[in-house]
Protein backbone atom coordinates (compact mmCIF):
# COMPACT_ATOMS: atom_id res chain seq x y z
CA UNK A 1 0.00 0.00 0.00
CA UNK A 2 1.43 3.39 -0.93
CA UNK A 3 1.42 6.47 1.24
CA UNK A 4 -1.85 8.15 2.17
CA UNK A 5 -2.74 11.19 0.14
CA UNK A 6 -4.58 14.40 1.01
CA UNK A 7 -7.69 14.84 -1.09
CA UNK A 8 -9.74 18.02 -1.38
CA UNK A 9 -13.37 17.53 -0.29
CA UNK A 10 -15.07 20.94 -0.54
CA UNK A 11 -15.01 24.50 0.72
CA UNK A 12 -15.13 24.79 4.49
CA UNK A 13 -18.36 26.75 4.19
CA UNK A 14 -20.01 24.00 2.16
CA UNK A 15 -20.63 22.05 5.35
CA UNK A 16 -22.99 23.75 7.74
CA UNK A 17 -22.27 23.78 11.41
CA UNK A 18 -23.58 20.57 13.03
CA UNK A 19 -23.94 18.86 9.68
CA UNK A 20 -22.41 16.25 7.42
CA UNK A 21 -21.82 15.76 3.69
CA UNK A 22 -21.10 12.78 1.53
CA UNK A 23 -17.77 12.55 -0.27
CA UNK A 24 -17.02 9.89 -2.88
CA UNK A 25 -13.50 9.14 -4.02
CA UNK A 26 -12.91 6.38 -6.51
CA UNK A 27 -15.02 3.48 -5.35
CA UNK A 28 -14.93 4.64 -1.76
CA UNK A 29 -17.36 6.81 0.11
CA UNK A 30 -16.92 8.95 3.20
CA UNK A 31 -18.90 11.15 5.55
CA UNK A 32 -17.29 14.51 6.32
CA UNK A 33 -18.57 16.39 9.35
CA UNK A 34 -18.56 19.81 10.94
CA UNK A 35 -19.48 19.62 14.62
CA UNK A 36 -21.32 22.17 16.75
CA UNK A 37 -17.91 23.48 17.84
CA UNK A 38 -16.88 24.06 14.23
CA UNK A 39 -14.38 21.18 14.04
CA UNK A 40 -14.11 19.02 10.93
CA UNK A 41 -13.88 15.21 10.89
CA UNK A 42 -14.22 12.34 8.45
CA UNK A 43 -15.31 8.71 8.74
CA UNK A 44 -16.32 5.88 6.46
CA UNK A 45 -19.57 6.75 4.71
CA UNK A 46 -21.68 3.75 5.56
CA UNK A 47 -23.01 2.77 8.96
CA UNK A 48 -21.43 -0.41 10.32
CA UNK A 49 -24.84 -1.96 11.05
CA UNK A 50 -26.54 -1.85 7.68
CA UNK A 51 -25.53 -0.13 4.49
CA UNK A 52 -27.01 3.32 4.97
CA UNK A 53 -25.06 6.46 4.27
CA UNK A 54 -24.34 8.53 7.33
CA UNK A 55 -24.45 11.75 5.32
CA UNK A 56 -28.23 11.39 5.53
CA UNK A 57 -28.01 11.20 9.30
CA UNK A 58 -28.32 13.88 11.91
CA UNK A 59 -25.32 15.48 13.61
CA UNK A 60 -26.00 16.29 17.25
CA UNK A 61 -23.05 18.06 18.84
CA UNK A 62 -20.19 15.69 18.04
CA UNK A 63 -22.37 12.62 17.53
CA UNK A 64 -23.69 11.25 14.23
CA UNK A 65 -26.93 9.30 14.27
CA UNK A 66 -27.55 6.82 11.47
CA UNK A 67 -30.68 7.75 9.52
CA UNK A 68 -32.03 4.22 9.37
CA UNK A 69 -31.99 2.70 12.82
CA UNK A 70 -30.72 5.60 14.93
CA UNK A 71 -27.51 3.92 15.97
CA UNK A 72 -24.96 6.53 17.08
CA UNK A 73 -21.23 7.11 16.71
CA UNK A 74 -18.84 9.56 18.31
CA UNK A 75 -17.60 11.59 15.34
CA UNK A 76 -14.02 12.36 16.46
CA UNK A 77 -13.21 8.74 17.41
CA UNK A 78 -15.73 6.76 15.35
CA UNK A 79 -16.70 4.86 18.50
CA UNK A 80 -20.07 3.06 18.43
CA UNK A 81 -22.27 4.75 21.05
CA UNK A 82 -25.75 3.27 20.84
CA UNK A 83 -27.43 0.07 19.68
CA UNK A 84 -27.97 -1.34 17.17
CA UNK A 85 -24.45 -0.34 16.13
CA UNK A 86 -21.66 -2.22 17.87
CA UNK A 87 -18.74 -1.90 15.42
CA UNK A 88 -16.74 1.35 15.40
CA UNK A 89 -16.39 3.53 12.31
CA UNK A 90 -13.00 4.05 10.70
CA UNK A 91 -11.93 7.69 10.95
CA UNK A 92 -9.68 9.71 8.63
CA UNK A 93 -7.51 12.74 9.35
CA UNK A 94 -8.90 16.08 8.18
CA UNK A 95 -7.17 19.41 7.62
CA UNK A 96 -8.26 22.87 6.60
CA UNK A 97 -6.10 24.78 4.16
CA UNK A 98 -7.08 28.09 2.56
CA UNK A 99 -10.71 27.51 3.57
CA UNK A 100 -10.82 24.13 1.91
CA UNK A 101 -11.40 20.79 3.62
CA UNK A 102 -9.00 17.92 2.92
CA UNK A 103 -9.09 14.34 4.14
CA UNK A 104 -6.22 11.89 4.16
CA UNK A 105 -7.10 8.68 2.39
CA UNK A 106 -4.94 5.55 2.35
CA UNK A 107 -4.37 5.04 -1.35
CA UNK B 1 -21.50 -13.55 42.02
CA UNK B 2 -25.14 -13.85 42.91
CA UNK B 3 -26.43 -17.35 43.29
CA UNK B 4 -29.66 -16.35 41.60
CA UNK B 5 -29.59 -14.56 38.33
CA UNK B 6 -31.62 -12.62 35.85
CA UNK B 7 -33.82 -14.71 33.60
CA UNK B 8 -35.26 -13.43 30.33
CA UNK B 9 -38.03 -15.33 28.60
CA UNK B 10 -38.16 -14.48 24.91
CA UNK B 11 -35.01 -14.18 22.80
CA UNK B 12 -36.16 -11.65 20.21
CA UNK B 13 -35.14 -8.00 19.96
CA UNK B 14 -36.37 -6.99 23.43
CA UNK B 15 -34.98 -10.04 25.21
CA UNK B 16 -31.59 -9.87 23.52
CA UNK B 17 -31.21 -6.14 24.17
CA UNK B 18 -32.18 -6.65 27.80
CA UNK B 19 -29.57 -9.37 28.26
CA UNK B 20 -26.79 -7.29 26.72
CA UNK B 21 -27.86 -4.19 28.64
CA UNK B 22 -27.96 -5.96 32.01
CA UNK B 23 -24.32 -6.84 31.49
CA UNK B 24 -23.26 -3.43 30.21
CA UNK B 25 -24.95 -1.78 33.20
CA UNK B 26 -22.72 -3.79 35.51
CA UNK B 27 -24.78 -6.79 36.59
CA UNK B 28 -22.23 -9.49 37.44
CA UNK B 29 -24.57 -12.37 38.29
CA UNK B 30 -25.94 -14.97 35.95
CA UNK B 31 -28.05 -13.97 32.93
CA UNK B 32 -30.11 -16.61 31.14
CA UNK B 33 -31.89 -15.92 27.86
CA UNK B 34 -34.59 -18.46 27.04
CA UNK B 35 -36.31 -18.69 23.66
CA UNK B 36 -38.33 -21.30 21.82
CA UNK B 37 -36.53 -20.52 18.56
CA UNK B 38 -33.31 -22.46 18.17
CA UNK B 39 -31.26 -19.83 16.36
CA UNK B 40 -29.54 -16.90 18.08
CA UNK B 41 -31.56 -13.66 18.44
CA UNK B 42 -32.08 -11.97 15.07
CA UNK B 43 -33.72 -8.85 13.67
CA UNK B 44 -37.24 -9.40 12.37
CA UNK B 45 -37.80 -6.26 10.24
CA UNK B 46 -35.81 -7.54 7.20
CA UNK B 47 -37.97 -10.70 7.03
CA UNK B 48 -40.70 -8.94 5.05
CA UNK B 49 -38.22 -7.05 2.90
CA UNK B 50 -34.76 -8.17 1.81
CA UNK B 51 -35.24 -11.81 2.80
CA UNK B 52 -38.32 -12.08 0.56
CA UNK B 53 -36.81 -10.19 -2.36
CA UNK B 54 -33.65 -12.33 -2.39
CA UNK B 55 -33.34 -15.12 -4.93
CA UNK B 56 -31.42 -17.26 -2.44
CA UNK B 57 -31.81 -17.72 1.29
CA UNK B 58 -30.09 -14.93 3.21
CA UNK B 59 -28.74 -15.58 6.68
CA UNK B 60 -30.69 -13.81 9.44
CA UNK B 61 -29.34 -10.49 10.77
CA UNK B 62 -28.10 -11.74 14.10
CA UNK B 63 -28.32 -9.34 17.06
CA UNK B 64 -25.86 -11.27 19.20
CA UNK B 65 -24.25 -14.53 18.09
CA UNK B 66 -23.40 -17.29 20.52
CA UNK B 67 -19.82 -16.15 20.81
CA UNK B 68 -20.87 -12.59 21.71
CA UNK B 69 -23.31 -13.96 24.27
CA UNK B 70 -20.70 -16.30 25.71
CA UNK B 71 -18.15 -13.47 25.92
CA UNK B 72 -20.78 -11.44 27.81
CA UNK B 73 -21.44 -14.32 30.17
CA UNK B 74 -24.99 -14.80 28.94
CA UNK B 75 -26.34 -18.33 28.80
CA UNK B 76 -28.70 -18.84 25.88
CA UNK B 77 -31.20 -21.68 25.98
CA UNK B 78 -32.67 -22.05 22.50
CA UNK B 79 -35.40 -24.22 21.05
CA UNK B 80 -37.08 -24.67 24.41
CA UNK B 81 -40.11 -22.82 25.69
CA UNK B 82 -40.68 -21.65 29.25
CA UNK B 83 -43.88 -23.34 30.38
CA UNK B 84 -44.44 -22.29 33.97
CA UNK B 85 -43.53 -19.59 36.44
CA UNK B 86 -43.47 -20.37 40.15
CA UNK B 87 -43.62 -16.88 41.61
CA UNK B 88 -43.51 -18.00 45.19
CA UNK B 89 -40.22 -19.83 44.78
CA UNK B 90 -38.88 -17.58 41.98
CA UNK B 91 -38.50 -20.37 39.46
CA UNK B 92 -39.06 -20.58 35.71
CA UNK B 93 -39.73 -24.08 34.45
CA UNK B 94 -38.76 -25.05 30.91
CA UNK B 95 -40.47 -27.54 28.62
CA UNK B 96 -37.66 -30.05 29.22
CA UNK B 97 -38.16 -29.86 32.97
CA UNK B 98 -35.21 -27.68 33.93
CA UNK B 99 -36.00 -25.11 36.62
CA UNK B 100 -34.21 -21.76 36.50
CA UNK B 101 -34.11 -19.74 39.72
CA UNK B 102 -34.49 -15.99 39.18
CA UNK B 103 -33.91 -12.90 41.19
CA UNK B 104 -35.71 -10.81 38.58
CA UNK B 105 -37.52 -12.09 35.53
CA UNK B 106 -38.25 -10.37 32.22
CA UNK B 107 -41.11 -11.44 29.99
CA UNK B 108 -40.25 -10.54 26.39
CA UNK B 109 -42.51 -13.12 24.85
CA UNK B 110 -43.54 -11.03 21.85
CA UNK B 111 -46.66 -11.56 19.81
CA UNK B 112 -47.97 -14.06 17.29
CA UNK B 113 -49.77 -13.34 14.02
CA UNK B 114 -53.52 -13.02 14.40
CA UNK B 115 -55.18 -15.93 12.60
CA UNK B 116 -57.76 -15.20 9.96
CA UNK B 117 -61.05 -16.89 10.63
CA UNK B 118 -62.46 -18.03 7.31
CA UNK B 119 -64.51 -21.01 6.25
CA UNK B 120 -63.35 -23.57 3.74
CA UNK B 121 -60.93 -26.39 3.13
CA UNK B 122 -58.01 -24.11 2.31
CA UNK B 123 -57.99 -21.83 5.36
CA UNK B 124 -55.20 -23.90 6.88
CA UNK B 125 -53.00 -23.19 3.84
CA UNK B 126 -52.72 -19.49 4.65
CA UNK B 127 -49.19 -18.34 5.44
CA UNK B 128 -48.25 -15.92 8.22
CA UNK B 129 -45.04 -14.00 8.76
CA UNK B 130 -43.25 -13.66 12.05
CA UNK B 131 -40.17 -15.88 12.15
CA UNK B 132 -37.23 -16.58 9.90
CA UNK B 133 -38.70 -19.93 8.87
CA UNK B 134 -41.98 -18.20 7.92
CA UNK B 135 -40.06 -15.83 5.64
CA UNK B 136 -38.16 -18.70 4.02
CA UNK B 137 -41.34 -20.67 3.38
CA UNK B 138 -42.94 -17.60 1.85
CA UNK B 139 -39.86 -16.72 -0.23
CA UNK B 140 -39.87 -20.17 -1.77
CA UNK B 141 -43.45 -19.62 -2.93
CA UNK B 142 -43.00 -16.14 -4.41
CA UNK B 143 -42.00 -17.36 -7.84
CA UNK B 144 -42.27 -15.12 -10.90
CA UNK B 145 -45.85 -14.97 -12.20
CA UNK B 146 -47.18 -16.77 -9.11
CA UNK B 147 -50.56 -15.39 -8.12
CA UNK B 148 -50.03 -13.96 -4.65
CA UNK B 149 -52.96 -12.82 -2.54
CA UNK B 150 -52.05 -10.77 0.51
CA UNK B 151 -54.75 -10.28 3.12
CA UNK B 152 -54.27 -7.15 5.22
CA UNK B 153 -53.23 -3.61 4.29
CA UNK B 154 -51.01 -2.93 7.30
CA UNK B 155 -47.21 -2.83 7.37
CA UNK B 156 -46.67 -6.60 7.07
CA UNK B 157 -49.17 -7.00 4.24
CA UNK B 158 -47.90 -3.99 2.31
CA UNK B 159 -44.23 -4.82 2.68
CA UNK B 160 -44.90 -8.40 1.62
CA UNK B 161 -46.91 -7.13 -1.37
CA UNK B 162 -44.01 -4.89 -2.38
CA UNK B 163 -41.54 -7.78 -2.05
CA UNK B 164 -43.81 -10.13 -3.99
CA UNK B 165 -44.19 -7.54 -6.76
CA UNK B 166 -40.40 -7.19 -6.87
CA UNK B 167 -40.15 -10.97 -7.34
CA UNK B 168 -42.44 -10.77 -10.35
CA UNK B 169 -45.57 -12.18 -8.74
CA UNK B 170 -49.08 -11.12 -9.78
CA UNK B 171 -50.13 -9.53 -6.51
CA UNK B 172 -53.58 -8.78 -5.13
CA UNK B 173 -53.80 -6.98 -1.80
CA UNK B 174 -57.04 -7.22 0.17
CA UNK B 175 -57.97 -4.81 2.94
CA UNK B 176 -61.29 -5.08 4.77
CA UNK B 177 -61.35 -1.40 5.76
CA UNK B 178 -62.09 1.38 3.25
CA UNK B 179 -58.43 2.52 3.34
CA UNK B 180 -54.92 1.16 3.93
CA UNK B 181 -52.90 1.59 7.13
CA UNK B 182 -55.81 2.27 9.44
CA UNK B 183 -53.70 2.35 12.57
CA UNK B 184 -51.82 5.57 13.26
CA UNK B 185 -50.97 6.62 9.71
CA UNK B 186 -52.66 9.72 8.27
CA UNK B 187 -55.02 9.36 5.35
CA UNK B 188 -52.76 11.40 3.07
CA UNK B 189 -49.89 8.93 3.47
CA UNK B 190 -52.19 5.92 3.17
CA UNK B 191 -53.36 7.27 -0.19
CA UNK B 192 -49.79 7.78 -1.42
CA UNK B 193 -48.92 4.24 -0.35
CA UNK B 194 -51.92 2.92 -2.25
CA UNK B 195 -50.83 4.78 -5.38
CA UNK B 196 -47.31 3.41 -5.03
CA UNK B 197 -48.60 -0.16 -4.96
CA UNK B 198 -50.94 0.37 -7.91
CA UNK B 199 -48.03 1.84 -9.91
CA UNK B 200 -46.05 -1.32 -9.16
CA UNK B 201 -48.87 -3.38 -10.61
CA UNK B 202 -50.42 -4.55 -7.34
CA UNK B 203 -54.18 -4.86 -7.48
CA UNK B 204 -55.41 -3.15 -4.33
CA UNK B 205 -58.94 -4.01 -3.21
CA UNK B 206 -60.33 -1.97 -0.34
CA UNK B 207 -63.42 -2.94 1.63
CA UNK B 208 -62.66 -6.54 0.67
CA UNK B 209 -63.47 -9.04 3.41
CA UNK B 210 -62.55 -12.71 3.00
CA UNK B 211 -65.50 -15.09 3.42
CA UNK B 212 -64.01 -18.46 2.56
CA UNK B 213 -60.83 -20.11 1.35
CA UNK B 214 -61.05 -23.43 -0.47
CA UNK B 215 -58.55 -25.72 -2.10
CA UNK B 216 -58.74 -25.72 -5.88
CA UNK B 217 -56.22 -28.23 -7.16
CA UNK B 218 -52.76 -26.91 -6.31
CA UNK B 219 -54.14 -23.42 -5.81
CA UNK B 220 -56.51 -21.72 -3.41
CA UNK B 221 -59.87 -20.19 -4.25
CA UNK B 222 -60.44 -17.13 -2.09
CA UNK B 223 -64.04 -15.99 -1.94
CA UNK B 224 -64.79 -12.45 -0.81
CA UNK B 225 -67.90 -11.30 1.04
CA UNK B 226 -69.22 -9.70 -2.17
CA UNK B 227 -68.97 -13.02 -3.99
CA UNK B 228 -65.80 -12.27 -5.98
CA UNK B 229 -63.50 -15.27 -6.25
CA UNK B 230 -59.72 -15.00 -6.55
CA UNK B 231 -57.25 -17.76 -7.42
CA UNK B 232 -54.03 -17.81 -5.42
CA UNK B 233 -50.84 -19.87 -5.75
CA UNK B 234 -49.73 -18.37 -2.46
CA UNK B 235 -51.75 -16.49 0.16
CA UNK B 236 -50.54 -14.65 3.23
CA UNK B 237 -52.50 -13.01 6.03
CA UNK B 238 -51.01 -10.02 7.84
CA UNK B 239 -53.94 -8.87 9.94
CA UNK B 240 -52.27 -7.89 13.17
CA UNK B 241 -50.68 -9.65 16.08
CA UNK B 242 -51.82 -11.03 19.39
CA UNK B 243 -49.57 -10.56 22.43
CA UNK B 244 -48.15 -13.76 23.91
CA UNK B 245 -49.56 -13.63 27.41
CA UNK B 246 -50.19 -17.31 28.24
CA UNK B 247 -47.18 -17.62 30.54
CA UNK B 248 -48.04 -14.40 32.38
CA UNK B 249 -51.69 -15.41 32.70
CA UNK B 250 -50.83 -18.86 34.02
CA UNK B 251 -49.02 -17.42 37.02
CA UNK B 252 -51.68 -14.84 37.76
CA UNK B 253 -50.01 -11.66 36.50
CA UNK B 254 -52.41 -8.87 35.58
CA UNK B 255 -53.20 -8.53 31.88
CA UNK B 256 -54.60 -5.57 29.95
CA UNK B 257 -54.15 -5.84 26.19
CA UNK B 258 -50.90 -7.68 26.91
CA UNK B 259 -48.87 -8.17 30.05
CA UNK B 260 -49.81 -5.18 32.17
CA UNK B 261 -46.76 -3.16 33.19
CA UNK B 262 -46.36 0.12 35.04
CA UNK B 263 -44.40 3.12 33.77
CA UNK B 264 -41.09 1.49 34.80
CA UNK B 265 -42.13 -1.72 32.96
CA UNK B 266 -42.66 -3.73 36.16
CA UNK B 267 -45.65 -6.08 36.07
CA UNK B 268 -48.07 -6.64 38.94
CA UNK B 269 -45.29 -8.74 40.51
CA UNK B 270 -42.42 -6.37 41.42
CA UNK B 271 -39.82 -9.00 40.53
CA UNK B 272 -41.22 -9.60 37.05
CA UNK B 273 -40.89 -7.12 34.18
CA UNK B 274 -42.25 -6.95 30.64
CA UNK B 275 -40.89 -5.49 27.40
CA UNK B 276 -41.61 -5.43 23.68
CA UNK B 277 -44.66 -6.57 21.75
CA UNK B 278 -46.22 -8.38 24.74
CA UNK B 279 -46.08 -5.38 27.07
CA UNK B 280 -48.79 -2.78 27.68
CA UNK B 281 -47.72 0.28 29.62
CA UNK B 282 -48.92 3.81 30.46
CA UNK B 283 -47.18 6.41 28.30
CA UNK B 284 -46.22 9.56 30.22
CA UNK B 285 -46.00 11.71 27.07
CA UNK B 286 -49.68 11.00 26.36
CA UNK B 287 -51.25 11.55 29.76
CA UNK B 288 -50.55 8.05 30.99
CA UNK B 289 -52.64 6.46 28.25
CA UNK B 290 -52.10 2.67 28.24
CA UNK B 291 -50.65 1.47 24.96
CA UNK B 292 -48.93 -1.56 23.51
CA UNK B 293 -46.55 -1.23 20.58
CA UNK B 294 -45.55 -3.78 17.98
CA UNK B 295 -42.44 -2.15 16.65
CA UNK B 296 -38.75 -2.85 16.32
CA UNK B 297 -37.47 0.28 17.98
CA UNK B 298 -39.86 -0.07 20.90
CA UNK B 299 -38.70 -3.63 21.48
CA UNK B 300 -35.06 -2.55 21.44
CA UNK B 301 -35.62 0.45 23.71
CA UNK B 302 -37.95 -1.31 26.15
CA UNK B 303 -35.55 -4.23 26.43
CA UNK B 304 -32.80 -1.85 27.48
CA UNK B 305 -35.16 0.10 29.73
CA UNK B 306 -36.45 -3.01 31.47
CA UNK B 307 -32.86 -4.11 32.12
CA UNK B 308 -32.19 -0.84 33.95
CA UNK B 309 -35.47 -1.18 35.87
CA UNK B 310 -34.56 -4.75 36.89
CA UNK B 311 -31.41 -3.27 38.41
CA UNK B 312 -33.41 -0.70 40.38
CA UNK B 313 -33.88 2.31 38.09
CA UNK B 314 -37.09 4.27 38.77
CA UNK B 315 -37.15 6.05 35.39
CA UNK B 316 -40.44 5.84 33.48
CA UNK B 317 -40.28 4.61 29.89
CA UNK B 318 -41.05 7.75 27.90
CA UNK B 319 -39.69 7.14 24.40
CA UNK B 320 -41.78 8.56 21.56
CA UNK B 321 -43.51 5.67 19.74
CA UNK B 322 -41.84 5.20 16.34
CA UNK B 323 -42.63 3.08 13.31
CA UNK B 324 -41.20 2.78 9.88
CA UNK B 325 -41.92 0.80 6.77
CA UNK B 326 -39.92 0.36 3.56
CA UNK B 327 -41.93 -0.26 0.41
CA UNK B 328 -40.28 -0.12 -3.01
CA UNK B 329 -37.80 2.81 -2.87
CA UNK B 330 -39.92 4.71 -0.36
CA UNK B 331 -39.87 4.83 3.40
CA UNK B 332 -42.79 5.90 5.50
CA UNK B 333 -42.23 6.96 9.07
CA UNK B 334 -44.45 7.81 12.01
CA UNK B 335 -43.33 9.15 15.38
CA UNK B 336 -45.76 9.84 18.18
CA UNK B 337 -49.42 9.03 18.55
CA UNK B 338 -51.62 11.04 16.21
CA UNK B 339 -55.20 11.80 17.19
CA UNK B 340 -58.00 12.05 14.62
CA UNK B 341 -58.75 15.53 15.98
CA UNK B 342 -55.19 16.80 15.29
CA UNK B 343 -54.58 19.54 12.77
CA UNK B 344 -52.31 18.15 10.06
CA UNK B 345 -49.80 20.50 8.44
CA UNK B 346 -47.99 19.43 5.26
CA UNK B 347 -44.38 20.40 4.57
CA UNK B 348 -43.60 19.53 0.96
CA UNK B 349 -39.88 18.77 0.59
CA UNK B 350 -40.08 18.22 -3.16
CA UNK B 351 -37.95 15.28 -4.22
CA UNK B 352 -37.03 14.50 -0.61
CA UNK B 353 -40.66 13.65 0.17
CA UNK B 354 -43.30 15.02 2.47
CA UNK B 355 -43.61 15.62 6.19
CA UNK B 356 -46.93 15.83 8.02
CA UNK B 357 -47.02 17.60 11.37
CA UNK B 358 -49.82 16.65 13.73
CA UNK B 359 -50.71 19.52 16.04
CA UNK B 360 -52.90 18.85 19.05
CA UNK B 361 -55.60 21.17 20.39
CA UNK B 362 -52.93 22.86 22.55
CA UNK B 363 -50.93 23.80 19.44
CA UNK B 364 -48.12 21.40 20.34
CA UNK B 365 -46.80 18.63 18.13
CA UNK B 366 -48.29 15.28 19.10
CA UNK B 367 -46.84 13.31 16.21
CA UNK B 368 -45.07 13.59 12.88
CA UNK B 369 -45.26 11.36 9.88
CA UNK B 370 -43.43 11.37 6.60
CA UNK B 371 -42.89 9.59 3.36
CA UNK B 372 -40.21 9.87 0.72
CA UNK B 373 -37.20 8.22 -0.89
CA UNK B 374 -35.55 6.17 1.84
CA UNK B 375 -32.26 8.07 2.03
CA UNK B 376 -33.64 11.57 1.48
CA UNK B 377 -36.51 11.57 3.96
CA UNK B 378 -34.42 10.32 6.88
CA UNK B 379 -32.75 13.51 8.04
CA UNK B 380 -35.71 15.89 7.79
CA UNK B 381 -37.92 13.31 9.46
CA UNK B 382 -35.47 12.88 12.32
CA UNK B 383 -35.45 16.63 12.91
CA UNK B 384 -39.25 16.67 12.88
CA UNK B 385 -39.28 13.74 15.29
CA UNK B 386 -37.04 15.59 17.73
CA UNK B 387 -39.50 18.51 17.59
CA UNK B 388 -42.37 16.16 18.43
CA UNK B 389 -40.32 14.65 21.25
CA UNK B 390 -40.02 18.16 22.72
CA UNK B 391 -43.74 18.74 22.15
CA UNK B 392 -42.66 21.94 20.39
CA UNK B 393 -45.32 24.41 19.24
CA UNK B 394 -44.07 26.04 16.02
CA UNK B 395 -46.58 28.19 14.11
CA UNK B 396 -48.41 26.09 11.51
CA UNK B 397 -47.68 28.43 8.60
CA UNK B 398 -43.94 28.27 9.34
CA UNK B 399 -43.99 24.48 9.64
CA UNK B 400 -45.53 24.38 6.18
CA UNK B 401 -42.72 26.48 4.70
CA UNK B 402 -39.77 24.29 3.66
CA UNK B 403 -37.51 27.35 3.42
CA UNK B 404 -37.59 27.70 7.20
CA UNK B 405 -35.20 25.18 8.71
CA UNK B 406 -36.54 22.72 11.24
CA UNK B 407 -33.38 23.26 13.25
CA UNK B 408 -34.76 26.72 14.05
CA UNK B 409 -37.07 25.26 16.68
CA UNK B 410 -34.77 22.48 17.83
CA UNK B 411 -32.38 24.82 19.58
CA UNK B 412 -35.15 26.84 21.23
Amino acid sequence: MSDPIWVEVCDAEDIEEEDVVRFDYGDRTFAVYRTDKGDYYATDGYCTHEKFHLSNGLVMGSVIECPKHNGRFDIPTGAAKRAPVCVDLTTYPVKLDADKVYIRIPS
Amino acid sequence: MNAQGMVIVGAGEAGARAALTLRSLGWTGAITLVGDESRPPYERPPLSKRHLVAEEELPPSVIADDRTLRDSGIERIGGEAAVRIDRENHLVELAGGRKLPYERLLLATGARPRQLSAEGTGAGELLYLRRFEDAERLRGRLRPRARAVIIGGGFIGLETAASAAARGCAVTLLEAAPRLLTRGVPQAIAERVERLHRQAGVEVRLGAAVAAIDRAGDALAIRLADGTELAADVALAGIGAVPETALAASCGLELDNGVKADARLATSDPDIYAAGDCCSFPHPLYGGRRIRLEAWRNAKDQGAHAAAAMLGSDEPYAVLPWFWSDQYDQTLLVAGLAEPSDTVVLRDLGEAGRLYFHLGADGRLSAVSGMGPSEAIAKPFRQAELLAEKRAAPPAEQLADPRIKLKTWLSE
